[in-house]
């Protein structure tokens, strides 16, 4: 499916329309009420985005910091170049996990999954599916995403997409709930399901929020407690983590922490927030027994070095894709990458590569992303990039570089820009029924299915400019510019 | 009449107004010449190179970027421009695309300096009090104002073009629910993803016909041709305005008749 299909099915899809619309309005009410009750507010934003400028310079140093740190306190590091390296490294501890099962458990190995979009962004789910594990994502949205078959449609909240009503349908389809709006209802018929994941997994897989380098800690921000339950039910926990995510000092974690849940889910502070520090110490009543860190590289070192390094910021938040007002049209499907809205449209050219460059063209520059980004990405300026980069790989359609060729030959000069003025006068008017044009031929009709076009000027700005300059040197005076055949 | 800050200004017109709104640059130099400023117009100017730069057509971009640096570098008069976007590229757009080129770089920061959007250079650059701007206007009528994204967003002007609207004796002037969100234009996009495009005016013009105005004014003339565009065809009598034609019309004498 092309990126425009997928545009179309999104735009007809009226349950998502309804979801979107929703999700805008409460989310941008949501976050604006809680910043305007942050002290200082833009100056923790300055310090987030310092501590993440910071980070990124002396990324290097940071990591292996953060990796000794681990260690020492227990934990084991396994460094992934790609995709493939970090789900060999998780099956493999999957696999072994569930050797160490008591005797006369057999059975393929059970994964408890915690919230996690690099495992979205590696495809761990098909790869547990296809070495025959059963992984059950415990996060409520992801979990319903999974029943459904489908993938996240949003950073923080995955089943976006959905009302409760096409919840409810899937619950009651899947566990035979009786129909209900009732979201305490439908919690208790996700949990009951939920608790047997998370007392016979083998391991718990989790994502990170930041890791802190002086502590080797590993932070969890989470509201269904599901995240603690994975990473301190089954006697192995999983961290899967982008290299990206850290921060320099617990002090540097702590201005995050104030940015992050206000940003997500205009909360001060979520439910939960897990400070993960090694694996059960002897004296200790629970945790799991193996603490496994997963760093992924997966195309960020080499972005870090390129002109869209500053995506590498981003603490995923997801604030960007509620006031998007091109995500509030199509979602997250649409962009057919693990990560989409204005933030995706620039992480997902810069890790995956030039496929992805199209994405950057869904957007209207309008900077609402820029300006809520907690920690300030200019990603209007890095989607203007990726659009350098598709022009220069060649990837525009032929319309596209034929208009914008004739546009710069038009603009070239000012003999040929008043030709072209001429023309475009002569022509428009042609195609006009009092003074409006309903209809223009492909690929304009764009244009013309929804608005209409006005006429080009018989005399122009410049022609009004020249003929009022010659009257003033004829020794006519006049104030204001002489208001003669105007239209509209 | 207070001294003003400047005594000369120089008009960058913007190619879509002098090619289909030359009216709006008229009155734009009405507006400017009535608090005594002395208007002039650089007759090699064409177009900033905005489409070709938000399209990705860099070297395009770059070449009409260093014609109009050199448009505008014949006189050190400021530089007005009736369109926030097409400001915004002067001031941001510029630089971006010259950050390779240490002495156009430079050039480019120089003109940045003193290049105002219409409303901004009224406000700021000259410092004036909106009823100083209006001193004499009247206009009944109920308008809203949509605040476009790049005068927003791109140079950060907030409230100067209502402040001005606001201080028009007669004019009634209603909130435009989310009028920070974007009226779907984006130049190629509205072309490029026009379906999307559509989708975002729907909720624009949703907005425009609750607050019940009459007009719709706003700083950019490309947002308002997509808004008029979308109006017209859904047969409504709203119309949109740029600000310059409201401020000029208000002062002018007979002011209900001869809109243009």
């Amino acid at each position: 499916m092309t990126f425009q299909t997928r545009i179309d099915k999104a735009l007809h899809n009226e349950t998502l329309q309804i979801a979107l619309d929703r999700n805008a309005e409460r989310r941008i009410a949501g976050r604006n009420q809680v910043f305007a009750d942050l002290p200082d507010a833009e100056m923790v934003r300055d310090r987030g985005r310092a501590i993440r400028i910071e980070t990124l310079a002396h990324l290097d140093r940071y990591l292996e910091q953060f990796a000794a740190n681990v260690e020492a306190r227990g934990g084991q590091v396994h460094w992934a170049a790609d995709a493939t390296e970090a789900r060999e490294i998780i099956l493999r501890l999957a696999r072994e996990s569930a050797a160490r099962r008591p005797a006369g458990q057999a059975g393929p190995p059970i994964i408890a999954k915690g919230k996690s979009m690099v495992s979205e962004e590696i495809g761990l789910n098909h790869a547990f599916e296809a070495a025959g594990m059963t992984a059950i994502e415990t996060d409520l949205g992801e979990f319903i995403v999974q029943l459904r078959g489908e993938t996240p449609s949003h950073l923080i909240t995955p089943a976006v997409h959905l009302r409760r009503e096409d919840v409810s349908d899937l619950f009651h389809e899947r566990f035979g709930m009786p129909p209900t709006l009732d979201v305490t209802q439908m919690t208790a018929v996700a949990r009951t399901e939920l608790r047997r994941a998370f007392f016979t997994a083998d391991l718990g897989l989790s994502g990170v929020n930041f890791g802190v380098a002086e502590t080797g800690t590993i932070t969890l921000v989470t509201n269904e407690g599901n995240g603690r339950l994975c990473t301190s039910v089954p006697r192995v926990h999983v961290a899967l983590m982008g290299i990206e995510r850290l921060v320099p000092t617990l002090v540097d974690l702590e201005v995050m922490m104030r940015l992050l849940p206000r940003s997500a889910t205009a909360q001060k502070l979520t439910s939960y927030v897990s400070m993960l520090n090694g694996p059960r110490r002897p004296d200790e009543p629970d945790g799991a027994e193996e603490l496994h860190v997963v760093l992924l590289d997966n195309g960020r070192s080499r972005a870090l070095g390129g002109d869209l390094a500053e995506s590498l910021m981003c603490i995923r938040c997801g604030a960007c894709l509620n006031v998007c007002p091109v995500f509030r049209e199509i979602g997250g499907h649409a962009y057919g990458s693990v990560y989409g809205g204005p933030i995706g449209s620039v992480v997902s050219t810069a890790l995956f590569g030039t496929e992805f460059n199209e994405l950057a063209n869904a957007s209207t520059l309008c900077g609402a992303c820029k300006d809520i980004c907690p920690v300030r990405i200019d990603i209007p300026t890095m989607l203007l990039t990726v659009r350098g980069r598709y022009v220069d790989s060649g990837q525009p359609p032929a319309w596209l570089k034929v208009g914008i060729a004739g546009w710069a030959w038009t603009m070239g000069g000012t003999v040929r820009y008043r030709l072209a003025q001429r023309l475009a006068a002569l022509g428009t008017r042609l195609l006009a029924r009092n003074g409006r044009i309903r209809s223009l031929p492909p690929p304009l009709d764009a244009w013309t299915k929804r608005r209409d076009f006005p006429t080009f000027a018989g005399q122009t700005f410049k022609d009004r400019w020249r003929r009022r300059q010659a009257a003033e040197n004829a020794g006519k005076t006049g104030g204001a510019a002489p208001a003669s055949d105007n239209k509209a | 009449m207070p001294a003003l800050k400047f005594t000369k200004v120089q008009l960058f017109v913007t190619c879509i107004v002098d090619s289909l709104f030359p009216e709006v640059g008229e009155a734009t130099v009405a507006v400017l010449e009535r608090l005594g400023l002395e208007v002039e117009f650089p007759e090699a100017q064409i177009c900033c190179g905005q489409p070709g730069y938000n399209a990705g057509f860099r070297a395009d971009a770059r070449r009409l970027a260093l014609h109009t640096l050199d448009v505008f570098e014949a006189s050190p008069a400021p530089v007005i421009v009736p369109s926030g976007s097409c400001a915004a590229m002067l001031v941001h757009g510029f630089a971006d695309l010259l950050q390779d080129d240490p002495a156009n770089l430079a050039r480019a920061q120089a003109l940045a300096a003193r290049t105002y959007e219409f409303s901004q250079f009224l406000i700021d650059g000259l410092g004036l009090d909106p009823a100083t701007v209006t001193a004499g206007a009247h206009l009944a009528e109920k308008v809203t104002f949509h605040t476009s994204c790049h005068l927003l967003r791109g140079l950060g002007v907030q409230e100067a073009g209502q402040r001005l609207l606001g201080a028009v004796p007669g004019i009634e002037l209603v909130p435009l629910p989310g009028a920070d969100q974007c009226c779907g234009f984006g130049g190629l996009f509205s072309v490029k993803h026009g379906n999307i495009s559509s989708a975002m005016l729907d909720n624009k013009l949703a907005a425009v016909r609750a607050t019940g105005a009459s007009t719709v004014v706003a700083c950019d003339m490309s947002c308002l041709m997509h808004m008029q565009g979308g109006l017209t065809r859904d047969g409504s009598a709203v119309s949109c305005r740029h600000l310059a034609s409201v401020l000029a019309e208000a002062a002018a004498p007979a002011a209900s008749e001869a809109r243009p």
